[in-house]
């Protein structure tokens, strides 16, 4: 037993905080949002989160105030569970746990007898005990079929009736549990529905922009509805005040409506920013809360001021620009509002600030073809931003900017330096600076087939113009082969460039645009690159979309070695060798980081997410960690994150944990190979070698055939015999190593490194059965090492 | 279906006046709908919306309010006048001057006894009604500022007069004012301009006005305070009406929009109720001036000179046609005579008369396509009315040589003399005596004589090149006193049905100058008949659609007309909203029957069998996508044309071509005022 730090994956943050409406305290000094499986607590004058409550272990779907204690909430969380908590102190009091699914208030969960996207409509019995979990028995169904989204339920005054609305786009009123409905037509479907707090009055919003107030309903046929109409499109969200004397009403227009009651006028609060998705309102009425569609809660005064906002990562369709880290702020950067790049502090899960691309307003209407940030790229010092935007879906109305922008000191934001109009004839693929702060340049590649670079003007240069400052012009337009350049990437001392043209990569000298050379590993095209950084510098990684990692020795010109490997990201930590690589199995990405040089990975998490990680990043920490153990040394210096399709923000942290048995991956078994050969070239004595005469990466012809650039090589009919050949392992050496697999169950790593060295890419269809075995083995050991983990 | 040679006549600019005013009798369930030109038009709610009688209009009268006093008509306007209507022979009876000014409003009190008028003095005449007059009683108020409009409360103690910026209460028996409730333009900025109380009503415990500054206002009637206040536009609201439940009420503006209020339980099953604004109509392009709630339905009229009937989903229990949206714009009676033989078209118009020959033509061509036309339609005469009054009835004789119209003061004749290009005219002098003026007039077939009906008879008069001379006057059997609104006369000249407003239909045999027979009476209205030329039945469309026919010499109905009947009508036809306005007869296949109504023409083959219940009524597409042989099991008698509209008139001349005469609605729409301006999403 070894005393390490355990390596874990966290949620840290950039939850969405507009999932569930948002609480506001009786006093209305905090504000409660569920993000994430957290509840937090923000001061709704502040801004800042007060703390966080801490306990579910899925998603929160819902809070509400305890009516017995307005210090106490409740919350319902997708794990089953309802808590109650004490939220001044933020201590948990109570766990309920009763129901797959649970919104709070009003508890639906799913109905085994129904398909699962149908909700049932569930009253629960909440039995009064001091107990801190209580198993609620008593539920009882009150409607099938409900809608899944918790703004289409509704309560009545006094806990009388419930109003809610149906998949079917029903109309449901349980007035006493009698409820009638009524059909609509597909114009103006039920989005949202509402209760007046004192009348019996139900107000419901519609597809068509519609919000209409029923009353009258307990009657057979003469209920009668009043139409409001403002919105011009689907209307979100409905709240009634709690005096009743307004309604509140937001929808995709981003305006916070306020209708008179008894009055036919309106009050409009409009450029909030986001499509409004909830709006709650404090218990006197004195504060509102929107939330909006790009991760942001507002807090309104009943003057309609909007006094705070708490903005979260904002969620777009897509990051199109990677994730990028500004080096003056250590701020992360991305997509954020549309048209806009956001900074974003890690440590404090906050937004800093916006800075404004495009320079148009931004008109909420669907079906507008708006301009998007698709690419930024930061300079070594953080004093130079280059972003691209561009619109249009078509090829043939592609509008696309480049511009470039300069840190101003006094104004601590960026400022406009230039701006190039079509850069490139069309969509630019990707963009890098020149690592050192000795030249300003930025290399962009784009699929019109040529790499441009852009220089940064001479001072002499402007002053002859008279313009205030340097300003940015092409500097040199590269092509190979008429062929679409996917990627560029410099190395670390900015000496070579790295484009990669579909399936070949070429490196030229940035300084007399000399095409240096070019690699090639087909098949399929470069997907990614990557240099080797201090001491792997010699290194250049690809990944492919064939799914093959390739390392070339730049050296020697030659493919060091490669492995296939399904590849969705490649990532270099910029202050140390290291690499991460994610891969996606089985739906499930598993996470590899190992330094180009050493076969053997140093650490590997398979199982990272569901799903697959669209952008993931090393972050410098402020403070290197002192750390010694082997499998977290790397993040010693730089954490990671990662971003999911879901938009959770995942980092690699380190917790001290005992942790005595360390992964065992495919990956690890497939990097095995190049130790091996490694080994091999040392002249350092092989103990398997004797078992397996055989092996393929033994044969020096393989060897060679697998190692030189495709376009050197002879005829593949001419190799194809030797090759063939070459491969074939005698049936000997499996059965031998059958037997040892046998023994050495519970073997140490190097050893099992040593066992399984023979599975290259190159033998993978040539797997004998007993290495199978040991496969299997290796996962089934390495799957119960994982649950292990999560339930630490 | 037969193939036609169609005029298409737009040069008709029939252009209809504004609806002011609007009264309806619960009692009777008529409605009374006043327009600008002075006319007055009732119809009858039972009957889907028929319009059974037209008071024709006068220059210079404007009617402000209308009123229902039992069975009798009362109506006032700016002149100051307040006059009855005779609904009997469809004019005025009498008028007295109020001498207070224009009036802007009448009332009657619930018991029927006292009449108010609202004066531009400022005072509220009191008039008790008496047999066959109105008698001036008392004024109350009197002092400045004029009474735009007046509500009696049902106890008939209290009546609520609508002011300028203010609302008074008058106590009936001391005849003083006994509350002021002043009604201000809410907003300080127009604080300036007058605020007009455009329409009160009178509830039992609340008094509810409309103003000018587009809010409807409810008052506590003892302590005369405000208790609600509904901003319902920015314009002004025009009139409001309540249900006689007093549980809903209407408001109209000049938005054109309908608004409506409910009074309803704040808390369900509590006592506390609230009026809440609940549903918005949106039916007129302009003010909506007038309004009358008849129990499920809304009829609201106004500037865009429609008459919109909404019904109230909420009360009624299932689908009919009652309970689908009616529309009224175009007349239900006919504007156009035809004169067949000599191919010229005679217009009515309030004021004038317009004598226009058809256009002709040479070419041929396939069916659809136009003709391109040899010889321009041409408009012959431009007969301005003498006197005040306006047309209410004229014809034109086959043969093209004699006009004549009818006011309500007199009828005239005029003999047209056309030579190849000069058009004279004529006044044929000496008029019989009695026939002083008339519902309705028609030439005979042969231009000989010319029938004119008053409410009590028939009236013939032989035309001769020389003058005319009075023969004989026809009175029916039954000796009923209601006007009459249609006439038919056979083409032999042999047979003349008349069909009054009460749908009776007489039928008389002109060459024995004597009553031939009565049509069994059928509970709607006539809406149109038509003679067959060959057979001499009757063809008679009611205004719920029914159709009759009845054979005159055999003083019975026919198998067609009982087998319709046995087997009953398509549903889609029964439901269609407008009524039958002209019954013709194809002289080429005498087979067919045309009818038309505003919308549409329809060719009745009763040789073909009836449509069946589930079968599909508009088959003409089905059926040309059907091979020959299929097609006669297929088809059914109805086959509609929709490809002119709307229509005013269609009729068959004797030269085998089809007068279609076409108003379309953009023109009407053009020639109305500007309506308000109104703030358009996205413009």
């Amino acid at each position: 037993m070894v005393e390490s730090s355990e390596v874990r994956v966290v949620r840290c943050g950039g939850s969405r905080i507009n999932v569930a409406a948002p609480v506001i305290s009786v006093d209305s000094r905090f504000l409660l949002c569920a993000s994430g499986d957290l509840v937090k607590v923000f001061s709704t004058s502040t801004e800042e989160w007060v703390h966080v409550l801490q306990g579910h272990t899925n998603v929160v779907t819902g809070i509400t105030l305890n009516p017995a204690n307005q210090l106490q909430v409740y919350s319902s969380s997708a794990d089953g569970t309802v808590r109650l908590w004490d939220f001044t102190d933020g201590i948990l009091i109570k766990v309920q746990n009763a129901f797959q699914n649970a919104y709070p208030g009003l508890f639906t969960h799913h109905c085994p007898h129904f398909p699962p996207e149908c909700l049932q409509l569930v009253a629960a019995h909440v039995p009064k005990t001091l107990e801190q979990e209580v198993e609620v028995r008593e539920l009882s169904s009150v409607l099938p079929n409900i809608s899944p989204n918790p703004r289409a339920v509704g309560f009545g005054r006094e806990v009388r009736g419930w109003i809610c609305l149906d998949t079917s786009c029903t109309f449901h009123l349980l007035f006493k549990l009698i409820y009638k409905s009524t059909k609509k037509g597909a114009k103006n479907t039920f989005t949202c529905v509402s209760c007046h707090p004192k009348d019996d009055c139900v107000a419901t919003g519609h597809e068509d922009g519609k919000i209409r107030l029923w009353r009258n309903f307990n009657q057979k046929k003469e209920y009668t509805y009043t139409t409001l109409h403002w919105h011009h499109s689907v209307v979100n969200t409905l709240c009634f005040t709690p005096e009743g004397t307004t309604l509140l009403s937001g929808g995709i227009e981003s305006v916070l409506v306020q209708w008179q009651y008894d009055r036919n006028s309106k009050y409009i609060l409009p450029r909030l920013g986001g499509s409004i998705t909830h709006i709650s309102v404090s218990a006197d009425g004195s504060l509102f809360t929107t939330s909006h569609s790009d991760n942001k809660i507002t807090v309104i005064q009943s003057n309609l001021k909007v006094s705070a906002v708490i903005q979260g990562l904002v969620k777009g369709e897509a990051v199109h620009t990677d994730l990028v880290i500004d080096p003056r702020s250590k701020a992360l950067v991305l997509n954020g509002k549309p048209g806009h790049l956001q900074f974003y502090s890690l440590q404090r899960d906050k937004q800093l600030y916006n800075l404004d691309i495009v320079q148009q307003e931004y008109i909420y209407q669907e079906g507008l073809d708006q301009y998007e940030v698709v690419k930024a790229a930061f300079d070594a010092h953080g004093s130079c931003l280059a972003t691209v935007e561009e619109r249009g879906k078509k090829l043939s109305d592609t509008e696309i900017t480049l511009k470039f922008w300069d840190y101003n000191e006094t104004a601590q934001s960026f400022v406009l330096n230039t701006t190039v109009m079509t850069p490139h004839d069309n969509r630019i693929t990707s963009m890098c600076f020149f690592p050192t702060a000795e030249t300003t340049m930025v290399v962009t590649t784009a699929r019109d087939g040529c790499f441009k670079a852009w220089l940064l003007g001479q001072e002499s240069d402007t002053e002859k113009q008279g313009t205030d400052g340097p300003s940015w012009s092409c500097d040199f337009v590269g092509r190979y082969h008429d062929l679409q350049p996917t990627n560029c990437c410099f190395s670390a001392d900015g000496s070579l460039l790295a484009v990669s043209f579909q399936e070949v990569i070429t490196i030229w000298n940035p300084e007399t645009w000399e095409l240096l050379t070019t690699l090639c590993q087909p098949p399929g095209n470069i997907k990614d690159l990557c240099f080797g950084r201090l001491s792997c510098s010699r290194y250049l990684l690809a990944t492919t979309t064939k799914n093959m990692l390739c390392c070339w020795n730049l050296l020697t010109c030659s493919l060091e070695w490669s492995t296939s490997i399904a590849v969705t990201l490649l990532k270099a930590d910029p202050l140390s060798e290291n690499m991460a690589v994610f891969t996606l199995q089985k739906e499930q990405t598993d996470l590899f980081v190992f330094k180009p040089c050493e076969p053997r990975p140093l650490f590997t998490q398979n199982a990272l997410c569901v799903g697959e990680v669209q952008r993931a990043i090393f972050v410098p920490r402020e403070e290197p960690l002192d750390n010694c153990d082997e499998s977290s040394l790397w993040l010693n210096r730089s954490q990671l994150y990662c971003l999911t399709e879901n938009m959770v923000r995942f980092t690699a942290r380190k917790h001290a944990v005992i942790d005595d048995s360390v992964a065992v991956t495919p990956f690890y078994l497939l990097l095995g190979k190049h130790r091996q050969r490694e080994q091999e070239m040392c002249g350092l004595p092989v103990t398997e070698q004797q078992g397996r005469a055989q092996l393929p990466q033994g044969s020096v012809a393989v060897r060679e055939l697998l190692h030189t650039a495709a376009h050197v090589l002879p005829p593949a009919s001419f190799l194809c015999n030797m090759f063939v050949k070459s491969l074939l392992i005698s049936q000997t050496g499996s059965e031998k190593e059958e037997e040892e697999s046998e023994e050495e169950m519970d073997s140490c790593d190097a050893q099992q490194d040593r066992r399984v060295q023979g599975l290259g890419v190159e033998t993978v269809p040539l797997i004998s059965k007993a290495q199978e075995r040991e496969l299997k083995k290796v996962r089934r050991t390495d799957y119960s090492w994982l649950s292990c983990l999560s339930d630490s | 279906m037969g193939e036609f040679t169609v005029h298409r006549v737009r040069f008709f600019h029939y252009m209809p006046s504004g609806i002011c005013a609007m009264a309806f009798n619960r009692r009777t369930e008529r409605l009374a709908v006043a327009r600008t030109d002075g006319s007055v038009e009732l119809y009858s709610r039972t009957d889907h919306f028929f319009q059974e009688k037209v008071v024709p209009g006068r220059q210079q009268r404007s009617i402000q309010a209308l009123c229902w006093v039992g069975k009798r008509l009362f109506g006032a306007g700016l002149s100051g006048e307040i006059a009855e209507f005779d609904l009997d022979n469809l004019r005025l009876k009498f008028s007295q001057d109020a001498y207070g000014g224009p009036i802007w409003s009448i009332v009657c009190n619930p018991q029927g006894t006292h009449l108010a008028a609202g004066c531009e003095d400022g005072t509220v005449k009191l008039f008790e009604i008496l047999e066959d007059q109105i008698r001036f009683e008392r004024n109350m108020g009197g002092q400045k500022g004029r009474i735009i409009s007046l509500a009696w409360h049902s106890s008939g103690t209290k009546i609520a007069a609508g002011m300028i910026d203010m609302i008074k209460v008058f106590d009936l028996d001391s005849g003083n004012a006994v509350q002021r409730l002043l009604v201000e333009r809410g907003s300080r900025m127009q604080q300036s301009q007058e605020c007009v109380v455009w329409s009160v009503l009178f509830l039992s415990d609340i008094i509810v006005s409309g103003d000018s500054a587009g809010k409807v206002k409810m008052w506590d009637v003892n302590t005369g305070t405000l208790i609600k206040n509904h901003q319902v536009t920015e314009w002004d609201v025009l009139t409001l009406s309540v249900s006689q439940d007093e549980t809903s009420l209407f408001a109209g503006t000049s938005e054109g929009t309908v608004v409506q209020f409910q009074l309803l339980d704040v808390v369900l099953g509590q006592e506390e109720k609230e009026w809440v604004r609940t549903r918005t109509f949106k039916n007129h392009t302009h003010d909506v001036i007038a309004l009358a709630e008849a129990d499920t339905v809304i009829i609201s009229g106004g500037m865009d000179t429609q008459l919109v009937v909404r019904p109230l989903l909420d009360k009624l229990d299932f689908k009919s046609r009652d309970s689908s949206l009616l529309k009224i714009l175009f007349p239900q009676r006919s504007l156009v005579s035809c004169a067949k033989k000599a191919g010229l078209l005679l217009f009515q118009y309030p004021t004038h008369l317009e004598l226009w020959r058809l256009g002709d033509t040479e070419g041929h061509g396939p069916p659809g396509c136009i003709l391109p036309v040899s010889r321009n339609p041409e408009k012959l005469l431009h007969l301005k009315i003498k006197g005040e009054d306006h047309v209410c009835c004229s014809a034109v004789a086959p043969c093209g040589e004699w006009i004549a119209y009818s006011t309500t003061s007199g009828i005239r004749l005029y003999r047209l003399q056309r030579d190849n290009k000069n058009v004279s005219i004529t006044k044929v002098p000496k008029l019989p005596k009695v026939l002083r003026h008339a519902h309705q007039l028609c030439f005979s077939p042969d231009s000989s004589h010319l029938y004119g009906t008053t409410s009590s008879a028939v009236h013939v008069v032989a035309l001769t090149s020389a003058g005319c001379k009075f023969e004989h006057s026809l009175k029916p059997k039954s000796g009923s006193t209601h006007p009459v609104r249609l006439l038919a006369v056979s083409s032999d000249g042999k047979f003349l049905a008349s069909a009054n407003s009460n749908s009776e239909i007489h039928i008389y045999n002109m060459h024995k100058l004597k009553a031939h027979c009565t049509v069994p009476v059928y509970r709607s209205g006539v809406s149109a008949m038509g003679i067959h030329p060959e057979t001499n039945n009757l063809v008679i469309v009611h205004a719920d659609h029914q159709i009759f026919e009845f054979s005159i010499e055999q003083m019975q109905y026919t198998d067609w007309s009982r087998r319709v009947q046995k087997e009953g009508l398509h549903h889609v036809w029964l439901e269609r909203d407008t009524p039958v306005i002209n019954v013709t007869f194809n002289p080429q296949n005498p087979n067919h029957v045309i009818l038309h109504d505003s919308y549409m023409f329809c060719i009745i083959d009763q040789s073909l069998p009836l449509p069946d219940r589930k079968s599909q009524f508009h088959n003409q597409l089905t059926l040309k996508s059907l091979p020959e042989a299929e097609r006669l099991k297929h088809s059914h008698a109805f086959k509609e044309c929709k490809l002119y509209q709307p229509l005013l008139c269609v009729d068959m001349l004797e030269n085998q071509s089809l007068v279609v005469v076409e108003r379309p609605l953009l023109d009407i729409t053009t020639n109305l005022p500007a309506p308000v301006r109104q703030k358009k999403f996205a413009t």
